[in-house]
């Protein structure tokens, strides 16, 4: 008797816990209790929640506080960190407890827009307002999906206290940092699994892009790195690895590179704005450049782009749009961004007006011929195959840099078409 | 009416307002599941500890509620995901799924111009736009009526203030209607025109749709092309030309996740390598930590020995690390070109500790080693201690060497305590997904392989490279490759234990 109680309340509470599905934590339900509240007090007409990482949530204190005063509303930001945010923002809105904004990157539209998880938003005239490639790049399927907030690409990064005058091609520029008799001629991290994202400008510049353009210049999902123009660069990349001229070398990851060119042991390093602050901190003099051909085409970096996006579930889109198209698009809050993140402003006139800054107008140079980074889902398909490949050809295990090339293009189109 | 029974009442009191407040919580957010099993709980809890005939079921209580709540709930979820196909595209519900669709196919009609537009209420309550137009000047129009010209609205600063027949609502109340105002379509008299939406309740777009869902057959229709997308019963709206729209919802699938490691060339291929070298690894994790540890403990367990204290403390140090901390520290000290070994201890040697396949493999054992014999080290210490020294005495008056004690009588005596233990450790080696994933991630990746995965995978780790990491999140799939290696440490732990009862029984 005594045990078959025992065992139908188990039973009873394991269907009763299953029946909930995906039931989200207590914390976040304490979250929507509390401000279901404040909304029936009176006190507020709303209360809108924000999803940022700890830099962009600092940025937006400001204009989330006039925010709040000008319209009567209570605005929630919640610190996340950067890597999570897409996955946790991914599983939990469909249970109408996610929040009604995320600050995240431009590729992520197409996985939250094939989950069906973004709303579009309607720029309208402010449209203009922004640059072209931050607008394309949060373009899927033809609707724009967020207000980019900033702009960001790699550039070749000088030492000056090394090298004072740059060369037009690549490897003369591996000639040069050669001649200084510094320890790396020039760093590119990349690390035994590879780094496809910082080898990328050297593989445009052979004209190999990963996926081909329709006329509007929009990515269709449809390899475009192989062909000769691959092969050229699978050559290219084994000619100067370990088992060539040894200017690669697997075994520099990122915070190796960052640290060796710190140490002053190289003239040039390819690398984003979040690694200035540390150079300049220990001391180097730097100078920001678009990067050389390698190939003889333009050396075309990624540009990744931020920005907000909203919440299709969300119970307050008015209120989300208001704050994005008025607060969040505006001089000031993408000025402070820039501020905080190092990010170039997406706004045009925000970008005018941190354009004294050197630095930033370097990078800004070196994006100017930069593409976005494709958004399609099948880009995830791409990642892993490509830079273990590019790994193998740096490290000399590929012997054979055009039938690995040609394997790496089999495997990636294998993975696109079984996803 | 004891003390004791006092404090069973304040702690129970305890629990019953803190479970009253989940349920209130719960409620006020519509969680009926949560709800109801909370209310379960506390009634059963109050029964059983204000009964006077559930002696037993007041020990086992707390620990069969956690039971259920991390390990029950838990499994048959995982299992109930790994019958459908949830992951990146198959997220939510048909209904969520006919929404977006429908939402990404309106688009704003190319080179209309932006309207500045004012929410109204008409009499009866209905909502409405009233939007200025540059030729027409105010219009206004609800759901039901398309936007007629309101010539006496009053426009100030290029906002409409006034309609007659309708009252404007403000920013607050705007708030507070956000999804019907949202969800609002007026439309022109010319119906292929389009419709004025608003996302801001300040300016309205001109938009037209693309898809109509129609209720009765289920089926979308795109309205340009004449394409029909049907439910092809697989969690996605398709074409006869077997095109699919983007957004598709949550199915169950039956087994198809199951054969699908065994029948997608793509994953089988590199699965049976996994799972060979998943046994090996952990095989291999449990034999040498195990030795290393036993030998340690039979040093500093002699009499002999000085300093024993000491040097057992600091034999268990690396116990206290946290592993996924000494599994980078590891893959930091094994970099090829960089790493302490190579770079200190070996005066340069380029050796690819991490990238060779088969090197790689031993380092991961060895990091492994490193990490988990004090663990044995710690319970060997403690079964040899248990030995009778009289059965020792006896085997040096018979004359035996060591050994021979060794192997006829320490050992044995040793492993009726210790295997069961042993068991236990090979199950967590099975699914020791920290150690691979800082170590080597799997890698170095099988060379012009479908998948990526690499010689140092095991399972648990290549259920997150394929079905999270890489590509197109599947959990489904990783449900059901989770529900297979638990079937696998099952089955292995419920061998093992069956033969550790025999090694009770010989001696």
């Amino acid at each position: 008797m005594r045990r078959s109680i025992v065992i139908t309340a188990a039973v009873g509470l394991t269907m009763a816990l299953a029946a909930c599905g995906g039931g989200t934590g207590s914390g976040e339900e304490e979250t929507t209790a509390g401000a279901e509240e404040t909304t029936e007090d009176g006190g507020s007409a709303g209360t809108l929640t924000i999803w940022a990482d700890e830099f962009r949530a600092a940025a937006l204190t400001d204009i989330v506080a006039q925010f709040e005063e000008d319209k009567g509303v209570t605005v929630e930001i919640v610190e996340k960190n950067f890597d999570d945010i897409k996955d946790e923002f991914i599983a939990q809105a469909p249970t109408g407890e996610g929040p009604d904004i995320i600050v995240g990157a431009h590729d992520w539209s197409g996985e939250l827009v094939t989950n069906g998880l973004v709303s579009p938003v309607e720029l309208g005239d402010a449209a203009a307002d922004f640059s072209e490639v931050a607008v394309n790049a949060f373009t899927y399927e033809g609707s724009v999906y967020g207000v980019p907030y900033g702009i960001e690409n790699i550039a070749l990064v000088r030492n000056n206290a090394l090298a004072s005058d740059t060369p037009a091609t690549f490897d003369e520029l591996i000639a040069q940092g050669q001649a200084t008799g510094a320890e790396y001629p020039v760093l590119i991290q990349m690390g035994e699994e590879g780094d496809a994202f910082h080898m990328y400008p050297l593989q445009t510049s052979f004209g190999a892009p990963v996926f081909a353009t329709d006329d509007t210049g929009s990515y269709i999902p449809e390899l475009a790195l192989g062909g000769d123009a691959g092969t050229a660069f699978a050559d290219y990349l084994a000619s100067i690895g370990q088992a060539g001229s040894g200017v690669l070398d697997t075994a520099i990851t990122a915070d190796i590179a960052r640290e060796a060119f710190a140490n002053g042991e190289s003239p040039y390093i390819l690398t984003g704005p979040w690694n200035i602050a540390p150079f300049t901190e220990a001391g180097i003099d730097v100078t920001v450049l678009p990067i050389p051909s390698a190939g003889g085409e333009p050396a075309a970096p990624f540009v990744g782009v931020q920005g907000f996006y909203v919440n299709s579930y969300s119970e307050n889109a008015i209120l989300a749009n208001e704050f994005l198209i008025n607060y969040a698009a505006t001089e000031d809050v993408q000025v402070a961004m820039y501020e905080t993140g190092g990010r170039i402003p997406a706004l045009t006139s925000a970008a005018e007006a941190v354009s004294d800054d050197p630095i930033a107008a370097g990078f800004v140079a070196a994006g100017e011929i930069g593409v976005p980074m494709p958004s399609l889902p099948q880009m995830n398909s791409v990642w892993a195959f490509w830079g273990v490949t590019e790994a193998n050809l740096v490290s000399g295990v590929a012997t054979d840099p055009a039938a690995a090339w040609a394997t790496m293009v089999d495997n990636i189109q294998g993975a696109i078409d079984a996803a | 009416m004891g003390p004791f029974f006092l404090v069973k009442l304040s702690v129970l009191a305890l629990i019953n307002a803190f479970g009253l407040f989940v349920i209130y919580s719960a409620w006020q957010v519509s969680h009926w599941g949560i709800l109801g099993s909370m209310v379960a709980i506390l009634i059963v809890a109050n029964w059983v500890y204000f009964s006077k005939r559930m002696i037993a079921a007041k020990y086992l209580f707390p620990g069969l509620v956690f039971l259920l709540v991390y390990q029950l709930f838990t499994m048959g979820y995982t299992a109930y995901i790994s019958f459908t196909n949830y992951g990146t595209g198959h997220n939510a519900t048909r209904e969520d799924a006919i929404a977006a669709n429908l939402a990404q196919n309106e688009n704003r009609v190319p080179d209309s111009p932006s309207y500045p537009l004012t929410v109204v209420t008409g009499a009866d309550g209905e909502l409405g736009f009233a939007i200025i137009d540059g030729d027409d000047g105010v219009l206004v129009g609800t759901e039901e009526q398309t936007f007629e010209a309101a010539p006496d609205a009053t426009v100030t600063d290029g906002d409409v203030t006034e309609v007659p027949g309708y009252s404007v609502l403000t920013f607050g109340e705007v708030l507070e209607q956000q999804n019907e105002i949202t969800s609002l379509r007026v439309g022109f008299d010319d119906v292929d025109e389009g419709s004025i939406r608003t996302q801001d309740g300040s300016t309205g777009y001109l938009y037209r749709s693309v898809l109509t869902y129609d209720e009765a057959t289920g089926a979308i229709t795109n309205t340009d092309t004449g394409v029909v997308y049907s439910d092809n019963g697989e969690g996605s709206f398709e074409a006869e030309d077997g095109s699919t729209l983007v957004v598709g919802w949550r199915v169950a699938v039956g087994f198809d996740n199951f054969t699908k490691m065994f029948t997608d060339s793509r994953l089988s291929g590199p699965f049976l390598s996994v799972l060979v070298w998943t046994f090996v690894f952990a095989f291999l994790s449990v034999a040498t930590t195990f030795f290393l540890g036993l030998f340690f403990a039979i040093v500093f367990n002699h009499p002999a020995v000085r300093g024993r204290k000491i040097i057992r403390s600091l034999l268990i140090l690396p116990y206290a690390f946290p592993g996924f901390l000494s599994g980078l520290v590891w893959a930091g000290l094994l970099n090829r070109r960089f790493g302490f070994i190579n770079q200190v201890l070996l005066g340069g040697a380029e050796i690819p500790w991490l990238t060779d396949p088969w090197l790689a493999k031993l380092s991961v054992i060895g990091a492994n080693l490193w990490l988990g014999f004090p663990y044995m080290f710690l319970i060997t210490t403690g079964a040899l201690q248990a030995i009778s020294s009289e059965v020792y005495e006896a085997a040096k008056i018979d004359g035996a060497r060591a050994g021979r004690v060794f192997r006829s009588i320490t050992l044995p005596l040793l492993m009726i305590s210790v295997a069961p233990l042993l068991i236990a450790s090979f199950a967590f080696n099975f699914n020791n997904f920290n150690l691979i994933y800082f170590v080597t991630e799997g890698g170095p990746n099988f060379p012009g392989s479908p998948i990526a995965v690499g010689a140092t995978d095991i399972l648990i780790s290549m259920v997150y490279s394929v079905a999270i990491e890489s590509g197109t999140q599947q959990y489904g799939l990783a449900s059901a490759m989770s529900i297979l290696i638990f079937v696998m440490v099952g089955l292995i732990s419920w061998l093992g234990f069956r033969q550790t009862r025999k090694l009770e029984e010989v001696i």
